[in-house]
């Protein structure tokens, strides 16, 4: 049986493609093929889990069964009770696989039997139909558009993350023919876009330079006075914040790409997030579904809690407060490791900083012209720089192995 | 007061700008209000209002202007 990683070669995009072009023409002539496009995309997820991958496809099945019962019962919940601790015990329980998976390796040398590839992804799909119930923007939700949404064959794996009710119009409503026209030529720029990103700028800097940086940083580790401190970690530094634009922007453009092919408008990640003139500007343009599902649905509940009950009485402390919050479980949820932990208080800090120098700016009259927009532009780039530095964990080889 | 004086004169409180004659200004885009703004708009909106609004209901696209914001709490009422 043949193994296909998404996006992982040419030929992945040549099969995906000519599979697709039945369900493409007949959205041209206005007609959603559902029961085709259902075929076509359980089979490329199948694909994803053969061979050595088979229990992390036996994962995905049990975590959605899992993910569908939970949302089940809650609705039920929600309709007839709607108590505030059904809603956190449905919250945890839908947050549980991922947080087995992500502690297990703290604890032993084997990954989580729970685990597969996409897990993150999907579990922010099903926390946010949970908190859209209790909120009552989502009234009713059945099994199978639940399922479809939280499936979508091409963000399965890493993203975008989408929203349910966007997702869920797109999908009932199939776009007029020009639109569709117009979806498609964006599509085919994308994941060309996508191909000079990742196969030729990503692989330049993941895999052809990075290695030879780091040797190099290796080689200096008891440079001033043993901290490893040396010109070639500073470019490793660059290198791998290069690296990691390029993959998983070149990533993220062929998973809209796909989208845009099946007719659905997955959300954009990225917005050349380099040029931001600082770091609350980074956030709204880097990994942008992650960070505004963030801002939605961790950072504006937890302000809107503590402004409601009155925990904190400054405006300005509860927002450190809620970045504090909002940025380490971020780190958490990237993996349990004291590397990520920091990249998230790194940011938080960043962005408390940031704001203490906004309120500043706005009382003062500090002068404002193309000079200090480059200024800005050259100073958030640099700290966003050395946090994907603490986030590639390389400070962790060169420092305690 | 109607709705639309008290969205305005919350809208004042917390961008320092009066917005009337100013209903289709986009308030994120010109960076009139952040998230934090935006929950505390939420919060005045429930109390001065008694209308309910929950957070996730305030998606930027349907809450930009002061009239979008204006005619999305009229339904809600």
């Amino acid at each position: 049986m043949p193994n296909m990683q998404p996006y992982a070669n040419p030929m992945y995009f040549m099969v995906l493609v000519i599979m697709l072009l039945p369900l493409m023409i007949a959205l041209a002539r206005g007609v959603r093929l559902k029961v085709y496009e259902t075929i076509v995309s359980a089979a490329f997820i199948f694909l994803m889990f053969t061979g050595a991958k088979w229990q992390e496809g036996i994962a995905l099945i049990a975590y959605c069964i899992w993910q569908v019962v939970i949302v089940l019962v809650y609705q039920r919940e929600r309709q007839q009770h709607n108590r505030t601790g059904a809603f956190y015990a449905a919250v945890i329980l839908a947050i549980a696989p991922l947080a087995i998976v992500k502690l297990t390796p703290v604890f032993s040398y084997h990954p989580s039997l729970l685990g597969f590839l996409g897990i993150s992804y999907l579990t922010f799909k099903s926390v946010q139909v949970v908190m859209e119930l209790r909120d009552g923007t989502i009234k009713a939700i059945r099994v199978w558009p639940f399922l479809r949404f939280l499936l979508f064959m091409p963000t399965i794996s890493s993203g975008p993350i989408d929203r349910y009710r966007r997702f869920e119009k797109d999908y009932e409503n199939v776009p007029d023919h020009n639109d569709y026209v117009d979806m498609v030529a964006s599509g085919i720029h994308y994941m060309f876009l996508g191909f000079l990103y990742k196969f030729i700028l990503g692989y330049f800097f993941g895999t052809v330079l990075l290695p030879q940086v780091a040797q190099a940083a290796m080689s200096q580790k008891m440079a001033m006075g043993g901290t490893g401190i040396s010109w070639a970690l500073v470019g490793y530094m660059y290198c791998y914040s290069m690296y990691l634009f390029f993959d998983f922007a070149g990533y993220s453009l062929f998973a809209v790409s796909i989208s845009y092919l099946m007719g659905i408008r997955t959300p954009q990640n990225f917005n050349k997030p380099f040029l931001a003139g600082n770091i609350k500007d980074f956030w709204n343009r880097w990994h942008m579904s992650l960070s505004f599902w963030f801002r939605d649905f961790v950072f504006m509940r937890v302000t809107f809690y503590i402004m409601k009950h009155r925990l904190i009485k400054k405006r300005v402390h509860i927002s450190q407060v809620a970045y504090l919050i909002n940025f380490l479980i971020m780190g958490f949820w990237h993996g349990v490791t004291w590397y990520y932990i920091v990249y998230g208080l790194f940011h938080a800090c960043a962005i408390i900083i940031n704001d203490m120098w906004l309120r500043k700016k706005k009382k003062s009259h500090l002068p404002s012209n193309r000079w200090t927009k480059a200024l800005a532009i050259g100073i958030t780039f640099n700290v966003v720089c050395l946090s994907f530095l603490i986030f590639s964990g390389f400070l962790d080889t060169l420092w305690f192995h | 007061m109607d709705t639309q004086t008290v969205v305005l004169n919350i809208l004042e409180d917390l961008t320092g700008e009066d917005l009337t004659g100013h209903l289709d200004t986009e308030l994120f885009d010109s960076a009139l209000l952040d998230s934090m703004d935006t929950v505390q708009l939420v919060l005045e909106l429930e109390e001065q209002l008694d209308v309910q609004i929950p957070v996730s209901e305030f998606n930027r696209d349907d809450w930009k202007t002061p009239q979008q914001i204006i005619d999305q709490v009229e339904k809600l009422k």
